[in-house]
């Protein structure tokens, strides 16, 4: 089916999240909506899924004019969606959430779930996912879930298939087994839109791209264009992707986490039974996949977590069981990984969250209230230093962009004195320009020996950044190994399989 | 590259945390508390005399006789069973297991009957007539149930169905009174429930207010709109506006000889036994149709629900629409059922403790409808301990119903799971 788009605007306000964007795919073709985060790509596919209306332009398929009211409408039409956060119900079985929306019935409405999982086995073996359709989608790894979410939009005949940034949550091995499921796809005559902004895929499976920034398409490009090419046509300058890095000047062990495991509320060793270290003056990185313990890792280093065994010691003080303050107060710096929730107070100024954790004490309070003079000048002179692109320090933080707070939490993170900075998703859902400043900082804070720990799940940034990689997987360490090493091997460890060799090297 | 075909099959598998166990003493605490009490209260200030226990009324088909049982032995024996039962669940958690759930049921059953044993030491229990009024008692709690299982799945939280069972009382008794028509009453209080439930879907889902607040508004302006109407229009017209015709028992053949069960189930009014079939089709209906997947996908993940072109907000409405229906269809029982005429807040919280029942049943009908049920028994142990004389002074006894439903909903359920988007409004 060929879809076409033709000037297609949407705004929100003031803000013009799409700008008259045109966009042909070819029957039988794949795709690549390039750009980077807030560049408009997920807005202009909610309204081509008929979530959001536009305000202007139309959606053509097969040169007839469509007028989506809901999902429903585009659904009918042939168009399915794998969305970025799975839509799927947790508790339901894959079969009732491939059959949500149009169930197949008995008489009196009741419920044929006998069709329904034939129907689940039938795409399934067509493209040998292996999906069991009576099991509970909760239970089922990402990878699965997401192959759910393929079937889902195929049990309704969809002849567009949009993947809205896929491959967020995957690991290598089940991005590569994903860019191979789209290419079968595509055999079969199935038109694909992939949104991303990971290049490297990009390139593997296009066979054309679009470059959309600012809401506005900037232009096409050919898979074959490099990676500078296209991450300067993303960013609108040339952008240096790698950052440079000393050799690390390593001291003492400071961080040193023994045989620590997490219990969630369920019994379950969320963390299990980790061990490692982070020296003077060294960054760490824990990679993985989304959900394997690395939150929890986290929270217990930073006294969120109930129930904690084993030890987290500081330059060779206890942490576990101490209070949040206490492990404040030791010198722990920490970049929350969303940072939304846990990093800011959005209805709060600028001046007000850089002061955030601090505001129990001098100079900031003194006898109880808050010194505004002393917190003026503060902020006007961090707004400088960490350039902080805000009217002024009265700016609430809800109103700044992705990039713009995160720089307001390490402004705060890195003013004080640290012995640890632990930066969780430092980077996540910014640009490429602030990618570039949060990792010189980080870099900066561990050339002035600061022991880092950084937790990542993105593969480029752990390159980018670590001294040493540890990888974790289900709650426990696959393996520390040096931070030059390959990336494919680190793709083996995200998925389980420890590193040939010791395991335990560096 | 690998191919699909080489897809590990660990990748595929369910993802099994390793399980550790973390201890939970909250079980085998409270038992103990509980034996302790049995000894003291049952056995060292036991009650000398014979209890006897009523089984069969006279119409059954079979009679079985009497049960005497001396007061202090029965109640010595069945306290050091339950000391044995709490040793029982330490030990359990000691050896890092779970205390199962039947032996909660087990404790709870055995510390019921001494109590009985102790309270009605030299007098008689009809057993039959404590059901009887167990169940009479539930019928508005468990119509109440349903409507906040069916609100709370579909993810609106319905605190007013005090609201809509009030409303359902007051309007049945007043349109049944001046049609002489019960059936009449019953339809009218049907209506008078998808009334208030109108008023709470359109400011919760409409307008996203706070549930919460506007259920317990609602609950406030139908107790003093009723309030009013019967002092002012009511009591003044007693024998016109306030005199409903009752529904007659309906007595099943065979069924209701069946010992015990038979006149306790299968002897009431047309209200009950549509109940039977109002917990049967919500049941079905929740988990077998496509009304109920989508209702549940839409009060477990709204956003999920409407990317397949489910109308989140509309099914809401008319859930609680329905629910607002089933409530005061309930309401009905207070006045057409049992009680015979409206009085100013005949309700007194029955809805709230309907509520409970939906927590202490986990959201599911069926479960929940077992809840009301020991709520309702717990309501009429109290009454009938009053009439035969008990050493536990009334007052006390008044509270056991809520002490009930605070140690089922608290300490009893354990880890339950409500929907996710339960009271979440849903904003596009």
């Amino acid at each position: 089916m060929k879809l076409e788009l033709r000037g297609i605007t949407k705004r929100f306000g003031t803000l013009v999240a799409n700008d008259h964007i045109d966009l042909v795919v070819e029957p039988g073709e794949i795709h690549c909506l390039l750009g980077e985060n807030g560049a408009g790509k997920s807005t202009l596919m909610n309204v081509l899924y008929g979530i959001y209306k536009a305000d202007e332009g139309e959606i053509l398929l097969d040169d007839k004019v469509q007028n989506f009211a809901g999902p429903g409408d585009a659904m009918a039409a042939g168009i399915g969606m794998v969305h970025q956060h799975f839509m799927l119900i947790p508790v339901f079985t894959v079969a009732e959430n491939v059959m949500l929306g149009h169930e197949p019935t008995h008489f009196g409405g009741s419920l044929d779930l006998a069709k329904a999982r034939a129907k689940v086995r039938e795409i399934s073996d067509r493209f040998g996912f292996d999906v069991d359709p009576d099991a509970v989608v909760e239970d089922l790894p990402v990878g699965v879930q997401q192959r759910v979410e393929i079937i889902k939009a195929l049990s309704r005949d969809a002849h567009v298939l949009v993947f809205d940034e896929p491959t967020a949550v995957l690991t290598p091995q089940e991005t590569d087994e994903l860019m191979l499921i789209m290419k079968q796809l595509k055999e079969t005559g199935t038109s694909i839109v992939f949104i991303t902004h990971k290049l490297r895929e990009v390139r593997e499976v296009a066979d054309r791209i679009t470059v959309v920034r600012l809401g506005k398409v900037v232009g096409e490009a050919k898979p074959t264009a490099s990676n500078e090419e296209l991450a300067s046509m993303m960013v609108g300058r040339a952008v240096e992707l790698t950052i440079e890095k000393g050799k690390a000047k390593l001291g003492d062990p400071a961080l040193v986490v023994e045989k620590l495991s997490v219990i969630d509320p369920i019994g379950q060793l969320v963390v299990n039974n980790i061990s490692f270290d982070v020296k003077a003056g060294e960054i760490v990185a824990i990679a993985g996949v989304q959900g394997n313990g690395q939150t929890e890792l986290v929270e217990a280093i930073m006294g969120l977590q109930p129930r904690v065994r084993g030890g987290i010691s500081l330059d060779g003080r206890q942490l576990v069981g101490r209070t949040v303050r206490e492990i404040l107060d030791a010198g722990v710096g920490f970049v929350p990984e969303d940072r939304n929730v846990d990093g800011l107070v959005s209805e709060f100024s600028i001046a007000e969250n850089l002061m955030l954790d601090r505001a129990n004490g001098a100079p900031f309070a003194k006898f109880g209230s808050i010194q505004l003079q002393t917190l003026s000048d503060f902020s006007t002179e961090k707004l400088s230093e960490f350039d902080i692109r805000a009217q002024g320090i009265g700016t609430l933080a809800g109103n700044l962009s992705g990039g713009n707070q995160q720089k307001v939490v390490l402004a705060r993170e890195l003013s004080r004195e640290l012995h640890l900075l632990v930066a969780a998703q430092p980077t996540r859902g910014l640009d490429v320009g602030s990618v570039e400043f949060v990792h010189t900082r980080i870099v900066e804070a561990r050339d002035a020996g600061v022991p880092v720990l950084v937790v990542s799940t993105e593969l480029d940034e752990v390159v980018a950044l670590a001294d040493r990689i540890a990888v974790m997987y289900r709650g426990g360490i696959v393996g520390i190994v040096p931070g030059d090493t390959p990336r494919d091997v680190l793709g083996l460890m995200m998925a389980g399989e420890a590193p040939r060799g010791s395991g335990k090297a560096a | 590259m690998s191919t699909v075909a080489e897809t590990p099959a660990t990748r595929t598998s369910k993802v099994v945390l390793e399980k550790t166990v973390v201890k939970s003493w909250k079980a085998p605490i409270a038992l103990g508390i509980f034996s302790v009490i049995a000894i003291v209260l049952f056995g060292i200030f036991g009650r000398s005399g014979t209890t006897h226990f009523r089984i069969s009324t006279p119409d059954d088909l079979i009679q079985i006789p009497d049960l005497h049982l001396p007061s202090d032995l029965t109640c010595w024996i069945l306290a050091v069973v339950l000391v044995g039962l709490a040793a029982l669940a330490a030990w359990r958690v000691q050896v890092a297991a779970k205390v199962p759930l039947w032996l909660t049921i087990i404790f709870t059953i055995i510390f019921l009957f001494a109590f009985l044993t102790w309270a009605a030491a030299g007098a008689l229990i009809p057993i039959p007539g404590l059901l009887i009024g167990a169940v009479s008692l539930s019928v508005p709690l468990i119509f109440g149930a349903l409507s906040g299982v069916i609100c709370e799945r579909t993810g609106v939280v319905n605190i007013a169905i005090e609201g809509q069972l009030l409303a359902g009382a007051f309007v049945s008794a007043l349109v049944a009174s001046v049609t002489r028509q019960p059936l009449a009453g019953l339809v009218a209080a049907m209506v008078a429930g998808v009334l208030v439930s109108f008023v709470l879907a359109a400011f919760a889902i409409k307008y996203i207010v706070d549930q919460i607040i506007v259920g317990v508004v609602l609950n406030v302006l139908v107790a003093g709109l009723t309030g009013f109407l019967f002092s002012k229009v009511l009591s003044p017209n007693e024998t016109l506006l306030n005199n409903p015709p009752r529904f007659d028992r309906i007595d099943i053949p065979i069924l209701g000889q069946i010992p015990i069960i038979g006149p306790v189930l299968f002897n009431q009014t047309i209200i009950v036994y549509i109940m039977y079939l109002t917990i049967a089709a919500v049941a079905y209906a929740l988990f077998r149709t496509r009304w109920g997947l989508r209702t549940r996908s839409v009060g477990e993940h709204p956003h999920a629900a409407d990317t397949v072109g489910i109308k989140v907000n509309a099914m809401r409405f008319w859930n609680v629409s329905l629910g607002g229906a089933i409530a005061g269809f309930g309401g009905a029982y207070f006045t057409l059922g049992s009680v015979g005429s409206f009085t100013k807040e005949m309700t007194a919280g029955a809805g709230f403790i309907a509520l409970a029942a939906v927590i202490f049943g986990r959201w599911d009908p069926i479960r929940a409808t077992l809840a009301g049920l020991l709520f309702g028994f717990a309501t009429n142990l109290q009454s009938v301990l009053g009439v035969i004389g008990s050493p536990v002074p009334s007052q006390f006894m008044l509270m056991l119903p809520y002490v009930v439903t605070i140690f089922a909903v608290a300490g009893l359920v354990g880890m339950s799971r409500p929907p996710a988007a339960d009271g979440k409004p849903y904003i596009k």
